[in-house]
């Protein structure tokens, strides 16, 4: 019920976005996307940049109604202005934004007309790292890896087995692409155009967009019906 | 009386009679019956000699497991296994009835069951019943022409892939298998990978749980490992094991034969040709 509500409030397809994976290093998070905003079935913006830092300390990444993701950015830019403004030497950590961020989402969630969105939000403030979630209905929590949408059923399971407190960054960057294949494979709104960003106690770095490589010689593929010639 | 049965020669297919009464009943408030599901993870993958087949134990009923240590793989032929995911009864019902039907065949035609015959069968019946018969499996074995895996849908549509998961946990196997799998894996490989992804549906899927059954099948030989690993034992056992202390006295016992022993002769009549 509480769906069809909203789908008579908005009848227009949301922009949506696809999924991401991140976790913690130590004492660094990284946070991964693919950089397509699509409008229903449609790939339609193909370099929407979904990761953005916040502040000194932190990095949120988006999926979800893409419209609502840049209200959610200006809101946070009039948080970390009055921050600044007190000028007294303490910046918002990613604790603080993730708990501002719950209450936003909590609050719209209330009023029912939610910010349509999973955010991630990864940050290291005074050494600890810190990486959360929260979703439109107000869920969040925080775990050293989380993932949203799809990646919640196809990466979860992959970074539950293979993350360990230890990791390196050339590791974590293999295991999150090790992951963001599986999705590009099995997702219908993937492309195979990733980003990865860093945060650190030094700040954030947003790398470059990517592509994976993916394989797609297996002989079964080349000739499914040897042995049954007809069928399909 | 006047309206003795005047039966009526049978019509085909599925009546939809009771579907007025059931929507009245359930205007009025009357829960409909739930089923016992298996949610499910079910996976299938080629390696160089053949085909290997995984699947957990879990039977649900809504949100309580029925079973917890069900069979979801199931035997076709001696050369063919199929697991089933879905509701319960109807991946029993259909691969018993392709069983029994590639039985006949053999006789019939005096040679191995290939995997396109089981295949085309369970097809064919799926989708005379418009997905209402709620069967998806992964087939898998061995014949003449080589190893085989297919997907089967509930609707009718079937798919033959190198490797291949079911179920509420297919996502959750999926990446796994999409993460290791590569080609002309050994058996040992083989059950590693297939272990993994059955494991990553019991521990990340709710509607998939217990222990791990895996079936090797290889030119003709398979391997049925029933309960192969067992990662969730009961927590807490009593040490000291279970006494039923209150047992039955027996005061007497008499014992007869129901059946005559009869002395068989070897030099017999013949039957009759």
């Amino acid at each position: 019920m509480y769906v069809v509500y909203l789908y008579t409030q908005h009848p227009k397809n949301a922009v949506s976005v696809a999924s991401e994976s991140d976790f913690h290093g130590h004492s660094q998070c990284f946070l991964k996307s693919t950089l397509i905003g699509s409008y229903g079935s449609t790939l339609r913006y193909k370099s929407i940049d979904r990761l953005k830092p916040i502040g000194k300390h932190s990095l949120l990444g988006a999926s979800g109604e893409i419209s609502d993701f840049q209200e959610i950015l200006r809101y946070l830019d009039e948080l970390i202005l009055y921050d600044n403004m007190w000028d007294d030497g303490n910046s918002l950590g990613p604790k603080e934004v993730h708990n501002y961020l719950t209450r936003v989402m909590y609050n719209r969630r209330n009023k029912f007309n939610p910010l349509w969105n999973a955010l991630v939000l990864g940050g290291v403030k005074n050494g600890q790292k810190y990486l959360g979630m929260v979703n439109m209905i107000g869920i969040n929590f925080e775990d050293n890896h989380v993932a949203t949408g799809l990646g919640n059923h196809l990466a979860r399971p992959i970074l539950r087995d293979e993350w360990h407190e230890n990791l390196t960054f050339e590791e974590g960057v293999k295991l999150l692409e090790k992951c963001m294949r599986v999705l590009l494979y099995r997702d219908r709104s993937a492309v195979n155009k990733i980003q990865i960003s860093k945060i650190t106690e030094e700040g954030a770095t947003l790398f470059p967009p990517f592509s994976l490589k993916t394989y797609w010689e297996f002989s079964a593929f080349k000739n499914p019906t040897v042995g049954a010639e007809g069928s399909w | 009386m006047a309206k003795s049965s005047i039966d009526l020669p049978p019509k085909g297919g599925f009546s939809f009679d009771l579907c007025r009464r059931n929507d009245m009943l359930q205007k009025k408030g009357l829960k409909p019956q739930s089923f016992l599901k298996t949610g499910t993870t079910i996976v299938g993958l080629i390696f160089q000699d053949g085909v290997i087949l995984g699947a957990d134990t879990r039977a649900t009923e809504g949100p309580i497991v029925a079973d917890k240590n069900c069979e979801k793989i199931h035997y076709m032929a001696p050369n063919i296994y199929c697991c089933g995911a879905g509701t319960a009864a109807d991946t029993e019902a259909v691969t018993d009835m392709v069983s029994s039907q590639l039985q006949l065949h053999r006789y019939h035609t005096g040679r191995e069951s290939r995997v396109v015959t089981a295949l085309t069968l369970l097809k064919r019946h799926l989708f005379n019943y418009q997905g209402h018969v709620s069967a998806a499996l992964v087939l898998g074995g061995v014949d003449v022409t080589g190893p085989h895996l297919h997907t089967i849908y509930p609707h009718g549509s079937t798919d033959t892939l190198p490797f291949a998961t079911m179920g509420s946990g297919s996502l959750a196997a999926m990446s796994v298998f999409e993460s290791k799998f590569k080609e002309g894996l050994t058996k040992d490989e083989g059950i590693k990978i297939v272990c993994e992804a059955i494991l990553a549906g019991v521990f990340n899927d709710l509607g998939s749980g217990s222990n791990v059954d895996v079936c090797v099948i290889t030119k003709g030989h398979k391997e049925y490992l029933r309960n192969h690993m067992q990662p969730n034992p009961r927590t807490y056992v009593n040490p000291k094991g279970f006494t039923f202390s209150k047992k039955t006295e027996v005061l007497a016992t008499t014992i007869t034969p129901l059946k005559e022993k009869v002395e068989v002769i070897e030099a017999g009549d013949a039957m009759e040709e």
